[in-house]
């Protein structure tokens, strides 16, 4: 990255910081709605210092690295399913987007009637959150193997399973990686709003009990490490792995 | 004969694309399918190469009749259709792949990449190449399973003038030296009358083999020829009539839909 865009950001944020700080400072919010920048940075050391955060953080880790892999694994059997049958896609796909457009949050209150108020039911939204997108994107990732490939496969010789696991997996594979990062940003959210009415552990839960607490410092602060967590993961890894597949495959320059 | 095409038909959803198509083509002989587009030439390369049934009729090789695509038969489309997830390489010894030794692959690999002069390039990714050598690697895979005809559906379509007039060359030495019987399509009356032994003219509305002219002259052709440029005058006359009627049928589409 050139440093004149590095440093035009972290301009940016100091600027905020202090507008924040003189919001603070002219006293138009009460202290305890509205603590100043310094205030939430110090919550924030003190929740890692004594573990809290640390161990808030490590169970929703587990409750998303859980879901997210079912989802993975249930969304990419649906969506080849749905991508090899035209039966099966006629049949299902139309619902498959209607579960799509479903926001996770709505499910928290059947898996807690379903399974309990639990950390199962926790993961049980995040299955459902990343799923159907990830079924979504498999399907179109086998519809978008290009006809070529697989005539010029088939003209080699190949078909049947050698056909689908040598030409077709891999040819869908640049959708396939869209998949895995939508999967995981809806995942993500889902894990968040699940937590957030569970009984914990997790960050969600933590935020929740921050504001029972009229602890305002820890809820930016909170805040603030699900921003900064969704948008470092997506970055050093999902983006990251998406491109090095896209430049491979010749689809990005 | 070689490659025997006995009264095949082809019909897609009521349309007729052609019919009563009786084609025999000798071994080693390399044979162009020239004609207007919509007379059917690359549906028939393709049933050929067994992606297309014959609604009517049949296709043999060697006596035997064609049912689906094998490896007697390798073909190169206008897309080079390149894995890009393989190396060069790795592209050339796919259809090799379950079936030789890894070295014996690496050899035939090797032997044919430097037939299209891309031997320095075997570790490249497809989308590193050029259209041109991208298309040369096609070859070679094709190639690379030995077959007994290669199929060339316009593969020098896709290329500017100047790669093509090299590809052209390439592949006359490729002829030269491996003796594959060739089935050509295009719809370049100069491309088809530089290479073939044998130009098969077809016309359209229905498709239909027109005419079929042997190239008697020497390679390699010149474009100033007298002979060739004769060839390629009697053919442009040929498909003048062809070209109107595609022309007048879709003017008169238009005038019955936009006015």
């Amino acid at each position: 990255m050139k440093l004149s865009i590095l440093l035009k950001r972290v301009i940016f944020i100091g600027v905020l910081l202090a507008i924040w700080q003189g919001v603070y400072m002219s006293g138009y919010f009460p202290a305890i709605q509205f603590p100043p920048p310094t205030k939430v940075f110090q919550a924030m050391v003190e929740g890692f210092a004594d573990g809290k955060l640390v161990s808030a953080l490590l169970a929703s880790f587990k409750h998303l690295l859980i879901g997210l892999g079912l989802a993975i694994g249930i969304g990419t059997l649906i969506g080849v399913l749905l991508g090899k049958s035209r039966q099966a896609d006629e049949t299902a796909g139309m619902y498959l987007i209607a579960m799509q457009s479903i926001p996770s949050i709505v499910w928290v209150p059947l898996a807690i009637m379903l399974i309990g108020l639990n950390e199962t039911a926790v993961i049980f939204v995040v299955v459902l959150g990343g799923t159907f997108v990830m079924a979504l994107n498999t399907r179109t990732a086998i519809h978008s193997v290009p006809p070529e490939f697989i005539k010029a496969a088939r003209t080699m010789g190949t078909k049947g399973m050698r056909l689908f696991f040598k030409v077709e997996v891999p040819a869908s594979l640049p959708y396939f990686m869209s998949g895995i990062r939508l999967a995981w940003a809806f995942s993500w959210r889902a894990l968040m709003a699940g937590e957030l009415l569970s009984n914990g552990p997790g960050l969600g839960y933590s935020l929740r009990y921050a504001m029972d607490f009229a602890q305002m410092e820890v809820v930016i602060g909170i805040i603030i490490i699900v921003g900064v967590i969704g948008s470092v993961v997506d970055q050093l890894i999902f983006s990251k792995m998406e491109k090095k597949v896209m430049r491979r495959w010749g689809l990005l320059k | 004969m070689f490659l025997q095409m006995n009264n095949v038909a082809k019909t897609f959803a009521q349309h007729e694309v052609f019919s009563g198509i009786d084609l025999s083509i000798q071994e080693n002989q390399f044979v162009s399918l020239l004609g207007p587009s919509g007379c059917g030439k690359s549906t028939l390369l393709s049933m050929v190469a067994g992606l297309e049934s014959a609604t009517e009729g049949s296709i043999s090789l060697g006596g035997k009749t064609i049912l689906e695509p094998g490896t007697d038969r390798g073909m190169v489309f206008q897309q080079p259709a390149l894995f890009p997830w393989l190396t060069v390489r790795d592209n050339v010894t796919f259809p090799l792949k379950d079936k030789l030794s890894k070295k014996e692959q690496d050899q035939i690999a090797a032997h044919y990449l430097k037939m299209v002069h891309l031997t320095r390039f075997k570790e490249a990714y497809p989308h590193e190449l050029s259209g041109g050598m991208q298309q040369r690697v096609a070859i070679a895979r094709a190639l690379a399973m030995d077959p007994k005809v290669l199929l060339m559906d316009e593969p020098f379509g896709a290329l500017d003038e100047q790669t093509r007039h090299i590809l052209h060359d390439e592949l006359m030495k490729i002829f030269q030296e491996t003796k594959k019987t060739i089935l050509f399509v295009t719809h370049s009356i100069q491309e088809a009358i530089k290479l073939s032994d044998r130009v098969i003219v077809m016309g359209t509305r229905p498709g239909r083999i027109i005419a079929d002219f042997p190239v008697d002259v020497e390679r390699p052709r010149q474009r100033d020829n007298s002979r060739v440029i004769e060839l390629e005058q009697e053919i442009m006359e040929l498909l003048k009539g062809e070209i109107n009627k595609v022309l007048k049928e879709e003017l008169d589409h238009e005038t019955k839909h936009f006015t």
